[in-house]
C-alpha cells in the first residue's frame, strides 16, 4: 500500500492550483459587469452579448473552424497512410528521409515552419488565404497523427491481418475490415489532436494567412496585445468550456469502452471455462 | 502499384511542403536584400550557376556583427535553460505525488494534467496578463496582505516570461516523469530502506536514477519548444526581452528583411540540432530498454 505523505498532498494541491487558478480567474472575471478587468463590479453576462455582436470575431471563428475541419481530416488521412507505411511498409528507397520528415516537424520551432511555408507559397506565386493555412496545418498535424497511429499499429497483433490475407481477401479489404476497426481509436484521437492543433495555431497562421483569412487566434492576439479586455475573457471562457466538455465526454466514452471490453473478456472466460 | 501510391502520397506531400520550403529558407539566407517584392535576390529564374555565384554569407556575418542577434540567441538559451530547470522542480513533485496517489484517483489526476494541453495556448498565456499586470490580481493580493505598498512590475519583464513558460509547458514535464515513476517497482525502495537507507536516501539513490529517462525526456520536451518560443515573450515579455523567435518574427514582418530573417532561422535550427539529437538518442535507448 502506497501512502501519500503530506509532502505529496501539498505538491499536488499547489501544483494543480497553479495550473488551474489562472483559468478560473479568467472565467470568473468574464462575468464582471465593469469594463475594468481586474475590479469586480457585480455579475453580468454583458460581455457575452457584446461578443455575439462582434462580427469580426464571428467571421474569424468561422474561418478557424473551416480550416480546422479541413486540415484535420486531410492530416488524418495522410498521417494514417504515413504511419502504415512506416510500420508495415517494409524497406523502400528513402525510408530514413521519410521517417525524418515525419519526426522533424514535431520539434521544429513554429516560427521556422511558418517562415519556410510562406516563402514557398510566395515562390510558387500562390495567393495567401484559407487554402494556404489548410496546407500548412495539414503538413504539421499529419506528423502528430502518424505518431499516434503508428504507436497503435506497432502494438497490434499482425496475425489477424495475415489470417484475412490467407483467407483470400485483398490487402485493401484486409485493411478496411481488420486493421481500420482496430486502429480506429488512435485514428480518432489523431483527428482530435490535429483539430485542436489547428484551432490553436497562431504563429504559422500569421505567416501564411492573407488579409481575407484572419483566424481566431490571430484576431485574439492582435486584441490581446493592447491589454486585457472583458470581451476576450468571455471568448476564452467559451473556448475553455467547449474543450472541458469535449475532454470529459471523450474520457467517459473511453471509460465505458474499456469497461465493456472488460465485461466481454469476463463473459468469454466464463463461456470457455 | 497500390503500395507505391500509399508511399508516394504522404512522401511527396512532406517533400514539397516540408523539405522544399526549408531549402528555400536556406537559399534566401544566402541571398542579398533587394527592394522588390518579394524583397530578396536572386530568384530561381537566373539559373543555378548564376544563383550560386551570387550566394554569400553576408547575412550570417551580419548576425555576428550586430550584437542584437547573438545576445538574443544567448538570452533565449538562458531563458529556455532556467525555465526548464524550474519546470522540473515544479513538475517532479507533482508527478511523484500522482504516482503515489491511490489507484482510483490516477485517471482523474492524469486528465487534470492533460486538460490544459487541449485548451488554447494563447488563452493560457493571456490569462497571466490579468494576474501579473500592475493593477493585476497578484499585486492586489500582495498589497491587501500588506506585503508590499507599491505594485511590483512583473508583466513585461523576463520574470513574466519564465512564469509563462513554466505554466504552459508544465504538462510536458509531468507526463514523461509520471510514466517513468508509475512503472517503478515500489519494493526496490522498501529493499533500500530495509538495508538501512533513510527514506530521503532511498529517494535519491533509487527513485531519481530510475526515473532518469522520464526526467531527460521531460526536460527536452520543455527546452526545445521554449527556445524558439514567440507567443510568450511577445505577450508577457517587455522590450528588453530578447528571444530569437520574437526577433525572427519582427525581422520578417516589421523590417521586411527576409534574408536576415532566414539566416536567423538557419542558425536557430543549427542550435536546436544538438538537443534534438540528444533527445532522439534518449528515446531510442528507452525503447530498446523496454524491448
Amino acid at each position: 500500500m502506497k501512502r501519500l505523505s503530506w509532502f505529496n498532498v501539498t505538491s499536488l494541491t499547489l501544483g494543480f492550483a497553479f495550473l488551474y487558478l489562472p483559468m478560473v480567474l479568467l472565467v470568473i472575471y468574464s462575468f464582471n459587469a465593469s469594463k475594468l478587468v481586474t475590479v469586480w463590479a457585480g455579475f453580468s453576462p454583458r460581455w457575452y452579448g457584446e461578443l455575439m455582436q462582434n462580427e469580426a470575431f464571428l467571421d474569424a471563428a468561422l474561418v478557424t473552424l473551416k480550416v480546422a475541419v479541413a486540415s484535420s481530416t486531410l492530416a488524418t488521412i495522410l498521417g494514417t497512410m504515413a504511419a502504415y507505411v512506416l510500420v508495415r511498409g517494409g524497406r523502400f528507397m528513402g525510408r530514413t528521409l521519410f521517417s525524418g520528415m515525419i519526426y522533424a516537424p514535431l520539434v521544429m520551432p513554429e516560427v521556422i515552419t511558418g517562415l519556410s511555408l510562406l516563402l514557398l507559397f510566395i515562390g510558387i506565386g500562390m495567393d495567401r488565404g484559407v487554402l494556404t493555412i489548410v496546407l500548412a496545418h495539414t503538413t504539421f498535424s499529419m506528423c502528430y497523427v502518424s505518431v499516434v497511429v503508428s504507436s497503435r499499429l506497432m502494438t497490434f497483433d499482425r496475425s489477424l491481418e495475415e489470417a484475412a490475407l490467407d483467407l483470400g481477401s485483398s490487402p485493401w479489404t484486409a485493411f478496411r475490415l481488420i486493421t481500420l476497426p482496430i486502429i480506429a481509436p488512435a485514428v480518432i484521437s489523431g483527428w482530435l489532436l490535429a483539430f485542436t492543433l489547428s484551432l490553436d495555431d497562431l504563429v504559422i497562421a500569421s505567416f501564411v494567412s492573407g488579409p481575407s483569412s484572419t483566424t481566431l487566434p490571430i484576431k485574439i492576439f492582435s486584441a490581446v496585445r493592447l491589454g486585457v479586455s472583458p470581451e476576450i475573457n468571455a471568448l476564452s471562457t467559451l473556448m475553455i468550456g467547449i474543450v472541458t466538455i469535449g475532454v470529459i465526454i471523450a474520457s467517459l466514452i473511453s471509460k465505458r469502452n474499456s469497461l465493456r471490453a472488460q465485461n466481454d473478456a469476463q463473459a468469454a472466460e466464463r463461456a470457455t471455462g | 502499384m497500390r503500395r507505391f501510391a500509399l508511399i508516394a502520397v504522404p512522401y511527396l506531400w512532406l517533400l514539397f511542403l516540408f523539405l522544399v520550403p526549408f531549402l528555400i529558407v536556406f537559399k534566401i539566407s544566402l541571398s542579398d536584400l533587394a527592394l522588390a517584392i518579394p524583397p530578396y535576390a536572386p530568384t530561381f529564374k537566373d539559373g543555378i550557376a548564376e544563383m550560386l555565384r551570387q550566394f554569400d554569407f553576408e547575412n550570417f556575418v551580419f548576425l555576428t556583427v550586430d550584437d542584437l542577434y547573438w545576445k538574443a540567441y544567448l538570452s533565449s538559451l538562458q531563458i529556455a535553460f532556467f525555465s526548464t530547470l524550474i519546470t522540473l522542480m515544479v513538475g517532479y513533485p507533482m508527478a511523484y505525488g500522482m504516482a503515489r496517489a491511490p489507484e482510483e484517483w490516477r485517471a482523474t489526476l492524469m486528465m487534470l494534467v492533460i486538460l490544459p494541453f487541449w485548451t488554447s495556448f494563447l488563452i493560457r498565456v493571456y490569462a497571466w496578463i490579468g494576474i501579473l499586470s500592475n493593477d493585476g490580481f497578484l499585486n492586489q493580493l500582495l498589497m491587501w496582505i500588506g506585503l508590499i505598498n507599491e505594485p511590483l512590475t512583473i508583466l513585461n519583464t523576463n520574470i513574466a516570461v519564465y512564469i509563462g513558460i513554466v505554466y504552459t509547458y508544465l504538462p510536458f514535464m509531468i507526463l514523461p516523469i509520471y510514466a517513468a515513476l508509475d512503472r517503478l517497482d515500489e519494493s526496490l525502495n522498501e529493499a533500500a530502506e530495509d538495508l538501512g537507507c533513510s527514506r530521503m536516501q532511498a529517494f535519491w539513490l533509487v527513485t531519481i536514477p530510475l526515473s532518469k529517462n522520464g526526467i531527460i525526456a521531460g526536460c527536452f520536451l520543455v527546452f526545445i519548444p521554449a527556445l524558439g518560443e514567440f507567443v510568450i515573450p511577445s505577450l508577457l515579455g517587455g522590450s528588453g526581452t530578447l528571444m530569437i523567435g520574437k526577433i525572427l518574427f519582427e525581422e520578417f514582418f516589421n523590417n521586411r528583411d527576409w534574408p536576415v530573417a532566414s539566416a536567423v532561422a538557419v542558425v536557430l535550427l543549427l542550435i536546436l540540432i544538438i538537443p534534438i539529437v540528444l533527445f532522439q538518442r534518449n528515446q531510442q535507448r528507452q525503447a530498446e530498454a523496454e524491448q
